[in-house]
C-alpha cells in the first residue's frame, strides 16, 4: 500500500507551507494583513499535522521504494522585497498551497477506498481550510496585481 | 404647560453641557415619544429677532436630528429641534446645540485657497490653486494612469457631493483608490449587513426603541455617541414597562450604569462572547426553527462552530461571569421584542465583522427582524456615512451594486455614458489603510483629502505624518480649517460648511433630510460640490457621446442624477424629492417613484437581497476576508434567504505581555466629535472636555503607585501619550483614552514633546472583511510621566 507515501508527502508539505507562511509574515511585516494572516495560516498548517499524527501512527509514513525523497519539494525560496517581490512571494505560496490542497484530495480518495471514517473526517476539515487559504491568496494577489504591475515604481 | 410640545429655550449657559440628555419625558412601551423642543440662540438674540428659520438636520452624529437654523442679518444665530421630526421629536444634544452653528462661525475659518510655495502655504486665487491641481492630475494620468490617484473623503459631506466624487473617481479618473473615514467608523456595519443579508441597509428604525422589551447595546456607548437616541432610551427606562438593558463594554459607561446585565469584556474578545450567546440560544431551544429553515442558510455550520463555546469557556476568555452570559442569553432568547445596536466597541475591535455578524445571527435565529420592536441597528459613527456607502465615494459601486456582477457594472456605465472598462471593477475597492500604504510606497502620487483629518484619526500617527509629508506626493486638502492634515498639504481648498450650502443626508436608520443653505460661506470658501464640479470641468471629463460627464449646475441636479442611479436598487430614492423633503421632516428610503409612504423596516417579509443578481457582494470568509466569488455563491443557492455566517475565535493580534501588560482601548467623549475640528471651537464644549485623559482601574493604578489626577505616560510599540489619569470602574487590565485630541490647538511640536492623540499608540491593522482599523486592542505600559 502506498498511502503512507502520501501521508508522508502531505505531512511534509504542510510543514513546508507553515514555514513559508512564517517566512512571509516576517519578511512582509509592513503589510499587516499579510503578516497576521500568514501567521494564522502557519498555525493552521501545524494543526493539520497534529490532526494527521494519529493517522500516520496507524499507517506509518514511508512506503517502499523511497518515493518520499523523489516526491520532495523545495518549499519556497528566500522572501523577496518591494511590491513586486510581495506579489511573487504570494504566488509561490499559492503554488505550495495548491500542492497541499491536491494532495489532500488524493489522500481523501484513498480514505474513501479504505472506508476510513477517521481519516475522511481529518481530510474534510483540513482540506476545507486549505481551500480558504488559497481563496485568500487569490483575493490578495488580485488586489495587489494592478498596482504592482501598472503603477509601482 | 405640559411636557408635550414644550419649548425649552436653552440659554447661552452651560446647562445642556452638563445636563447632556435634557429633562425626562417618560413614556410606556408602544406609546408616542413625547415632543420636547430644544432651542439655543446666541447671547443677546431673542426669538423675535430671528429673521428666518432654515430647514436642516444636525450633522454632528449619525442620529441626524431634524432642526431649523436661526438666521439674523445673514448670520447663523441659533438652532432648534423640529418637533415633527421622526428622529428627535424636537430634541438636540449638546453637540448640536453648541457646535453645529457656533463651531462653524469662527475666526480660524479658511477663506481663501492656499498653495505651498518654497515649503510655505500661502494664499492664492482659485484659478491658481485649481490650475496646479489640474496640471498635476493630468500629468500623472498621462504618465502612470488612474492608479496614481487616490481620494480620501469623509463621513460628513452631503449626498450630492459624495455622488459627484464617486462619478468623478470611477467614470472620470477611473481609479479604485477611493475611500472615506467611514472606513474608521462604519465599514463593519456595512460589511456585516452585506455578509448576513446580501446588501447594505439598516433593517430597523428608531421607533423600534419605543416598542422593544429588551435592548442590547454591543460596544455602543449610545449615551456619548448619540445623545438624543439615548434620551429616547432613558425615557423608556424611566417610563412604565421599561426594557431590559444588556450592555457589552469594558468601561462602566453611563449606558452600562443603567444595565440589567453589564458584560465588561476584555477588549478584543467580543467574538468569544457572541459565539457563547449564539450557542446558548441553540442549546436552550430558543430558536425559531421553522423560520430559520425557511429564511436562512448555514445553520448546520454555525451550530457546529459555536458548540465548544460554553458560557464557562467564553467567561474565561472575556473576563466576565458565566452566569451573566447565561442571563444575557436568556433575556435575548425569551423576550419577544429585542432591539440590538452595534458600534465601535465591536467595529474597531478584533474580528469585527465576524462579531457583528453574530448579532445578525441572534436575530435571524429567533426570526426577530422586520417587526416592530424587533430591530437590528448596525450603527454608524458619522452623520452621512450612509451616503458615502450608497453613492460609492468609499469605492463601493454606486447604488449598492456588486463589482463582481458585470450587469451591475454595465448599468453604471450606461448611466454615466462611459465604457464599462473605464469603471474599476477588477477587485474590491482600495480600503483606506491600503490607500495610505500605496502613498507610502510612492505608487499613489496624487492624494485628494476632503473634510477629514487622517493626521489625527488614523492609527500609528507618526507613520501617517511621514506619509502625508512625502514631497513626491501631491496632496490636496479641502476643509473648513487648517487641520493637522491641511497643514501638510500642497494645496488647501476652503470649503463651505453646514448651513452655508444645500444638500441632503441620510442618517444611520435610512432617514433622509434636506439641509438648506442658510448663510453665505466666508470669504472665497465654496461648497464641496462646487469644488468637485469645477475639477471635473477643468479636467474636461466627458461621456462617450461628447457631453460633459457632469453637467449639473447645483445640488438639486446632482440629487436627481442620484435618484436615477438608485432606481430599482435597495436604496431607491426615486420617490423622495427635494419638495417631498421640504414637506416632510425626514423620509426613509427605499421610497420608489409614485410611493408616498416610507418603508420603516426592511425584511418584514423574510426575503433578503441574497440572490446572485441582486446581492451587493458574493460574501467573504469571515476569518481571512477571502472572496467567496460568483460560482460558489451561486452554488450556495441562498436565493432570498439570509446567511448565518461565523468564524473561529482567534482573539486580538497584540495581546498584553510582560513588556506591555495592559490592554489599551480608545473611544469617544460626549462633548466632542471626530478630531474636534468643530466641537473644539465651541467655547462651551471645549470647556467641558478641554484635554485628553486616561482611565484606569483602581488596582492597576495602585500597582503603579498612581492616584487620581496624576500625569502618566502611556507607551506602546509605536508611540506614547502623556495624560492625567482618572481612576474609574473600567475592566481591570484595560486602560482607555478618548481619541479626539490632536494638535491643532496645541503649541508647535506637541506631537513630540507632549503627545495627546490616542492614535499615537494604536496598531496598524484592520479587520480582514470590513478593513476597519483595529483601534481597540493595542498593548501598552503605563508609568508616572517623567518630571511630574
Amino acid at each position: 500500500m502506498k498511502l503512507p507515501v502520501y501521508l508522508s508527502l502531505i505531512d511534509e508539505s504542510e510543514k513546508s507551507l507553515a514555514d513559508a507562511y512564517r517566512q512571509m509574515a516576517n519578511a512582509h511585516g509592513d503589510e499587516p494583513d499579510i503578516h497576521f494572516l500568514c501567521l494564522a495560516h502557519a498555525t493552521q498548517c501545524e494543526e493539520h499535522r497534529a490532526k494527521l499524527a494519529p493517522v500516520i501512527e496507524r499507517y506509518g509514513t514511508t512506503g517502499s521504494g523511497g518515493e518520499p525523497e523523489r516526491l520532495h519539494h523545495d518549499g519556497v525560496g528566500e522572501p523577496r522585497t518591494g511590491p513586486l517581490g510581495l506579489l511573487r512571494d504570494l504566488q509561490d505560496l499559492y503554488l505550495l498551497a495548491t500542492l497541499v490542497d491536491v494532495t489532500w484530495v488524493m489522500v481523501e480518495q484513498a480514505a474513501q477506498a479504505l472506508r476510513d471514517a477517521e481519516l475522511l473526517q481529518v481530510v474534510e476539515g483540513c482540506d476545507h481550510e486549505t481551500a480558504v487559504q488559497l481563496a485568500w491568496l487569490v483575493t490578495r494577489m488580485k488586489q495587489s496585481a494592478p498596482q504592482v504591475l501598472v503603477a509601482a515604481r | 404647560m405640559t411636557e408635550q410640545g414644550r419649548t425649552i429655550t436653552t440659554p447661552g449657559s452651560r446647562d445642556r453641557v452638563e445636563d447632556v440628555w435634557g429633562t425626562r419625558t417618560p413614556f410606556g412601551r408602544g406609546a408616542h415619544w413625547p415632543e420636547r423642543v430644544d432651542q439655543l440662540l446666541a447671547d443677546g438674540v431673542a426669538e423675535g429677532d430671528v429673521d428666518r428659520w432654515v430647514r436642516s438636520a444636525c450633522v454632528l452624529c449619525s442620529n441626524g436630528c431634524g432642526c431649523d437654523i436661526a438666521v439674523k442679518d445673514g448670520r447663523m444665530v441659533g438652532i432648534r429641534g423640529r418637533a415633527d421630526d421622526p428622529i428627535n421629536h424636537g430634541r438636540l444634544g449638546p453637540k448640536g446645540l453648541y457646535a453645529s452653528w457656533q463651531g462653524v462661525e469662527h475666526r480660524d475659518r479658511l477663506t481663501t485657497p492656499l498653495v505651498r510655495r518654497d515649503g510655505v502655504l500661502e494664499p492664492a486665487s482659485w484659478d491658481e490653486a485649481m490650475d496646479l491641481i489640474v496640471e498635476r492630475s493630468r500629468a500623472l494620468l498621462e504618465e502612470i494612469g488612474p492608479l496614481s490617484h487616490g481620494f480620501y473623503t469623509s463621513g460628513q459631506l452631503f449626498l450630492e457631493e459624495y455622488y459627484a466624487l464617486a462619478v468623478i473617481g470611477k467614470a472620470g479618473v477611473g481609479t479604485p483608490h477611493m475611500d472615506g473615514n467611514t472606513r474608521l467608523c462604519t465599514a463593519t456595519a456595512a460589511a456585516s449587513l452585506k455578509e448576513s443579508f446580501g446588501a447594505d441597509g439598516q433593517p430597523g428604525c428608531y421607533e423600534d426603541l419605543d416598542e422593544c422589551e429588551a435592548l442590547f447595546l454591543y460596544g455602543h456607548n449610545m449615551a456619548a455617541t448619540q445623545t438624543v437616541a439615548w434620551s429616547r432610551v432613558l425615557d423608556r427606562l424611566d417610563g412604565p414597562e421599561p426594557p431590559a438593558l444588556v450592555v457589552v463594554d469594558p468601561r462602566r459607561t453611563p449606558v452600562a450604569k443603567r444595565a440589567t446585565v453589564h458584560l465588561a469584556v476584555n477588549p478584543g474578545t467580543n467574538l468569544a462572547l457572541m459565539l457563547a450567546l449564539v450557542r446558548e440560544l441553540i442549546a436552550n431551544g430558543w430558536t425559531d426553527d421553522a423560520w430559520v429553515a425557511e429564511h436562512t442558510v448555514g445553520f448546520e455550520e454555525l451550530a457546529e462552530q459555536v458548540k465548544p463555546w460554553t458560557p464557562e469557556r467564553a467567561a474565561e476568555v472575556c473576563g466576565v461571569a458565566a452566569d451573566d452570559i447565561r442571563e444575557a442569553a436568556r433575556i435575548f432568547g425569551t423576550t419577544d421584542r429585542v432591539v440590538s445596536t452595534v458600534l465601535q466597541g465591536f467595529y474597531q475591535s478584533a474580528q469585527a465583522t465576524a462579531s457583528s455578524c453574530q448579532v445578525d445571527n441572534l436575530h435571524l435565529l429567533r426570526g426577530m427582524i422586520g417587526k416592530p420592536g424587533a430591530g437590528l441597528l448596525q450603527m454608524n459613527g458619522q452623520p452621512t456615512a450612509q451616503n458615502n456607502r450608497e453613492t460609492g465615494a468609499d469605492g463601493d459601486l454606486s447604488g449598492f451594486r456588486n463589482w463582481e456582477n458585470p450587469e451591475h457594472v454595465q448599468e453604471l456605465a450606461t448611466l454615466w455614458g462611459v465604457d464599462a472598462q473605464k469603471i474599476p471593477h477588477w477587485a474590491p475597492p482600495t480600503h483606506a489603510m491600503q490607500l495610505f500604504r500605496y502613498v507610502e510606497q510612492g505608487s499613489i502620487r496624487f492624494l485628494w483629502i476632503s473634510a477629514t483629518n487622517p493626521a489625527v484619526s488614523l492609527p500609528q500617527l507618526a507613520r501617517i505624518r511621514d506619509i502625508l509629508s512625502r514631497p513626491e506626493t501631491f496632496t490636496v486638502v479641502q476643509d473648513l480649517y487648517l487641520t493637522a492634515t491641511a497643514a501638510l498639504a500642497d494645496v488647501v481648498l476652503p470649503a463651505a460648511a453646514w448651513g452655508e450650502k444645500t444638500g441632503t443626508f441620510t442618517n444611520t436608520t435610512r432617514t433622509v433630510h434636506l439641509s438648506e443653505q442658510a448663510v453665505e460661506p466666508p470669504g472665497e470658501a465654496r461648497s464641496d460640490l462646487d469644488i468637485f464640479l469645477d475639477y471635473a470641468r477643468r479636467m474636461d471629463f466627458r461621456r462617450n457621446d461628447g457631453g460633459p460627464l457632469l453637467d449639473w449646475a447645483g445640488p438639486e441636479d446632482a440629487y436627481r442624477a442620484w435618484q436615477e442611479c438608485s432606481r430599482g436598487r435597495p436604496c431607491d430614492y426615486t420617490g423622495i424629492s427635494y419638495d417631498d423633503l421640504r414637506r416632510e421632516s425626514g423620509i426613509r428610503w427605499p421610497r420608489r417613484e409614485g410611493e408616498t409612504t416610507s418603508t420603516d423596516r426592511l425584511y418584514a417579509d423574510g426575503r433578503f437581497p441574497t440572490s446572485p443578481d441582486e446581492c451587493e457582494n458574493y460574501g467573504h470568509d469571515l476569518l481571512t476576508g477571502a472572496d467567496v466569488g460568483p460560482e460558489k455563491a451561486k452554488a450556495l443557492r441562498a436565493d432570498g434567504r439570509a446567511h448565518l455566517k461565523s468564524a473561529p475565535y482567534t482573539g486580538p493580534h497584540e495581546p498584553p505581555d510582560d513588556e506591555y501588560p495592559l490592554r489599551f482601548t480608545t473611544g469617544r467623549a460626549t462633548h466632542h466629535f471626530h478630531t474636534r475640528t468643530k466641537t473644539g471651537r465651541s467655547p462651551e464644549l471645549d470647556a467641558a472636555a478641554p484635554s485628553v485623559w486616561l482611565e484606569m482601574a483602581e488596582a492597576d493604578a495602585a500597582e503603579r503607585g498612581l492616584a487620581d489626577g496624576d500625569a502618566v505616560e502611556v507607551t506602546s510599540r509605536r508611540g506614547r501619550i502623556v495624560a492625567p489619569v482618572r481612576i474609574t470602574a473600567i475592566q481591570p487590565g484595560t486602560v482607555f483614552a478618548p481619541f479626539h485630541y490632536g494638535y491643532w490647538d496645541a503649541p508647535p511640536g506637541a506631537e513630540e514633546r507632549h503627545p495627546t492623540a490616542a492614535n499615537e499608540l494604536t496598531v496598524t491593522e484592520w479587520d480582514p472583511v470590513s478593513k476597519q482599523p483595529v483601534f481597540k486592542t493595542a498593548a501598552v505600559q503605563v508609568a508616572r510621566a517623567k518630571g511630574e
